[in-house]
């Protein structure tokens, strides 16, 4: 059928204009069919039998992509073109329909999210637009980021927030000497001044319950907590499920495979129902806690796993070449194990911190609140009823860049420590 | 005091059910150069890795430089801080800079001062004639520059005995002989060691004795001289008249 079509002969580069014209009418035209279709409701094709009239974009755009396909036209452009999204006549097809789709579906979404949506007001009332009430979000904002938290007291996460990204960012410019020491006051003194300025009870500071800490800053403390924990962690894990010493190696294996095997949700509940009835008479630690240590003993499991199959894939040279050095077990691993095995990982890695992340909405079961677990409460709201949409697009968002950034930040990682094979 | 350095004494081992080592006894003097040569899968290997423990033996004694071999994990760590192994495959850490794979030891294991290591270092690859490489990573370089960068790495601690096990084997022709130069002049410069290896040209220039093994036993042992001019064992002279 295609060749009948083809009254004018093979595309080629003797009549390249004629034949780009033709092909690029014709494309434009099935292009233009879809529009007017379906922003329009003008059918220019109407004159057809119905059953073809459907599918002419579809075919105007085939023909046209077919004249337009020519080999080293000369034009670099058209190259490129051809070579990614034309090279074949199922890539054309696949390309039209991506593109019909696309076409069809980004106007209303746009219109929704912008064109349509209510950005100015206070109340429920004042989303008037056939679109998003972003105003939902405006209004509900401080308590998706700071949860319960007491509003005369939100400065205390802001500034330990600032704190620690101040602290981050300086660390990318200080010369590598001064680095270490940011590192290590990050690591093991930032912490507890994190934790003090956020629940108070000293320094004049008012005691603020963990119940009431919630939204996207209880995210990060649960996260930055965990991250910090399971990885040292499930590195000891690694190392002890290949120990030698038989003790060390089945309890490790024991360890791994009771968290592997039990679901989060059900670690969550048992954090925070079973475990206090275990703790002895007297002693309590709270819920937030315990949640973090439920998840940090199950994210360190998976680590575990993930570094054991980089160290898997060092050969046994490289441990004998330790050894053959004098080095004993903790600086052979610390200095020539350990790295390259880390190293081999880093997506792994990334892979399990973005899983933790994207885990800690769960903690909702036991009823702590953060970012999901706040939208959900100001979803049911009375006043403000019927916004899930947006509260949940926004929660997308803003897991999305979170995680984004850790990905790209992995892959940054990853290059800058490529130094062989 | 008698100058011996190493002796092996009714040494045996087994992989599993598998004896690779049978009753074998060595002895080394201080600065004495023994080049070990025979079939695949005779032992040779297994031999000298007993030397530094890298394998266990199960019966019989070793002794190296005064300390005896055992279970204790201080003696054997100080018995490998002494004796330096260059490996088949280089074994070159690839995520350190060569400067950096000669230095790691002599500061972490050492305890010298970093600079001091890295003059040492740069000393010893100047030696091997690899000092322009020394700012680049294992993975840049040609093998035979990697196995130099590797003898260079177990010199930066100072052993007293260097052990060798098929260094040339792992290498095109053309790069074999740079290796062999550097460990030449190693044994010129009164190095004792043990080399695995069937490159009989080197044996024969520097080897005080050779001994040859198969089924993991020593075979023969004799002064390089005799030991190629005139063999015992018969199997030693199917051998020879195979690689010679
Ligand atoms: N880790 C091990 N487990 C079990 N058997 C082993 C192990 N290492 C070596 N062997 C066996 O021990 C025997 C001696 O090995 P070894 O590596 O010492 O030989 P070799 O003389 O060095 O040989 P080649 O010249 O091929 O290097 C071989 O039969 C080998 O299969
Ligand atoms: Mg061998």
């Amino acid at each position: 059928m295609i060749k009948r079509l083809n009254f004018l002969g093979t595309p080629s580069r003797d009549k390249l204009n004629l034949f780009i014209s033709i092909g690029v009418f014709l494309f434009v035209l099935g292009i233009a069919d879809v529009i007017l279709n379906s922003f329009f409701e003008i059918n220019i094709t109407s004159i057809l039998p119905r059953l073809f009239n459907y599918f002419t974009p579809l075919i105007f755009g085939f023909i046209g992509l077919h004249y337009i396909r020519i080999e080293f036209s000369g034009n670099r452009i058209l190259d490129n073109l051809n070579k990614n999204i034309n090279s074949n006549w199922f890539n054309a097809v696949l390309s039209l329909l991506i593109i019909f789709v696309l076409i069809q579906n980004i106007p209303p979404l746009l219109n929704w999210l912008f064109f349509d949506a209510n950005f100015v007001g206070e109340t429920k009332e004042e989303c008037t637009g056939s679109g998003a009430c972003w105003i939902f979000i405006k209004t509900w904002f401080p308590r998706f980021i700071y949860g319960l938290y007491p509003n005369a007291e939100i400065w205390r996460i802001n500034l330990t927030f600032l704190m620690l990204i101040a602290l981050v960012i300086s660390g990318f410019f200080v010369p590598p000497k001064i680095k270490k020491y940011i590192i290590i006051f990050l690591l093991f003194i930032f912490p507890f001044i994190a934790i003090n300025l956020i629940s108070g009870g000293n320094f004049g500071l008012e005691w603020v319950e963990t119940t009431a800490w919630g939204g996207l800053s209880l995210t990060f403390i649960i996260s930055i907590f965990a991250l910090l924990f399971c990885f040292p962690i499930g590195m000891f894990l690694a190392l002890g499920r290949r120990s030698l010493a038989p003790v060390i190696r089945y309890s490790s294996i024991g360890f791994i495979e009771f968290w592997r095997g039990v679901p989060l949700i059900t670690v969550l509940f048992m954090a925070s129902v079973m475990m206090p009835m275990f703790l002895p008479d007297g002693t309590y630690m709270d819920k937030l806690v315990r949640v973090i240590i439920a998840i940090t003993l199950f994210e360190a499991a998976y680590m575990a796993e993930v570094i054991r199959g980089g160290l898997q894939a060092l050969p046994r040279g490289q441990y004998d070449a330790g050894k053959s050095l004098g080095m004993g077990y903790w600086r052979m691993h610390l200095l020539v194990i350990l790295p390259q095995a880390l190293k081999l990982v880093i997506p792994g890695i990334a892979n399990t911190f973005l899983a933790l992340v994207k885990d800690t909405p769960l903690i909702l079961v036991v009823g702590l609140l953060e970012l999901v677990g706040m939208i959900d409460m100001a979803k049911s709201n009375p006043d403000w009823l019927g916004f899930a949409t947006e509260g949940y697009i926004f929660a997308g968002i803003v897991f999305w860049i979170i995680c984004y950034s850790m990905s790209r930040y992995s892959q940054s990682l990853e290059r800058k420590y490529k130094t062989d094979r | 005091m008698s100058d011996q350095i190493i002796q092996m004494e009714n040494v045996n081992k087994w992989f599993d059910d598998f004896q690779v080592l049978k009753d074998i006894n060595l002895e080394v003097r201080q600065k004495q150069r023994i080049v070990v040569c025979g079939p695949s899968g005779s032992g040779k290997s297994t031999l000298i890795r007993c030397i530094n423990r890298l394998e266990e033996h199960q019966k019989g004694k070793i002794v190296v430089d005064g300390i005896e071999l055992s279970e204790n994990t201080k003696n054997i760590e100080q018995v490998r801080a002494e004796v330096g192994m260059v490996f088949q495959q280089f074994n070159l850490f690839p995520h350190l800079s060569i400067l950096d794979n000669c230095s790691l030891a002599p500061i972490w294991v050492k305890k010298i001062p970093k600079k001091q290591a890295e003059e040492q270092a740069l000393k010893e690859l100047e030696k091997v004639q690899i000092l322009d490489q020394a700012k680049k990573f294992p993975g840049q370089l040609s093998g035979g520059q990697q196995q130099r960068a590797a003898i260079a790495r177990a010199l930066c601690m100072e052993p007293k005995i260097m052990l060798f096990d098929e260094p040339t084997s792992a290498l095109d022709p053309e790069m074999i002989k740079e290796v062999l130069d550097a460990m030449v002049n190693l044994a010129k410069a009164g190095m004792t060691m043990i080399v695995v290896t069937h490159e009989m040209g080197f044996a024969k220039e520097v080897a005080d004795e050779v001994i040859f093994m198969d089924e993991g036993m020593i075979v023969e042992k004799a002064a390089t001289k005799e030991f190629f001019a005139n063999p015992k064992s018969d199997r030693t002279k199917l051998f020879l008249s195979q690689i010679l």
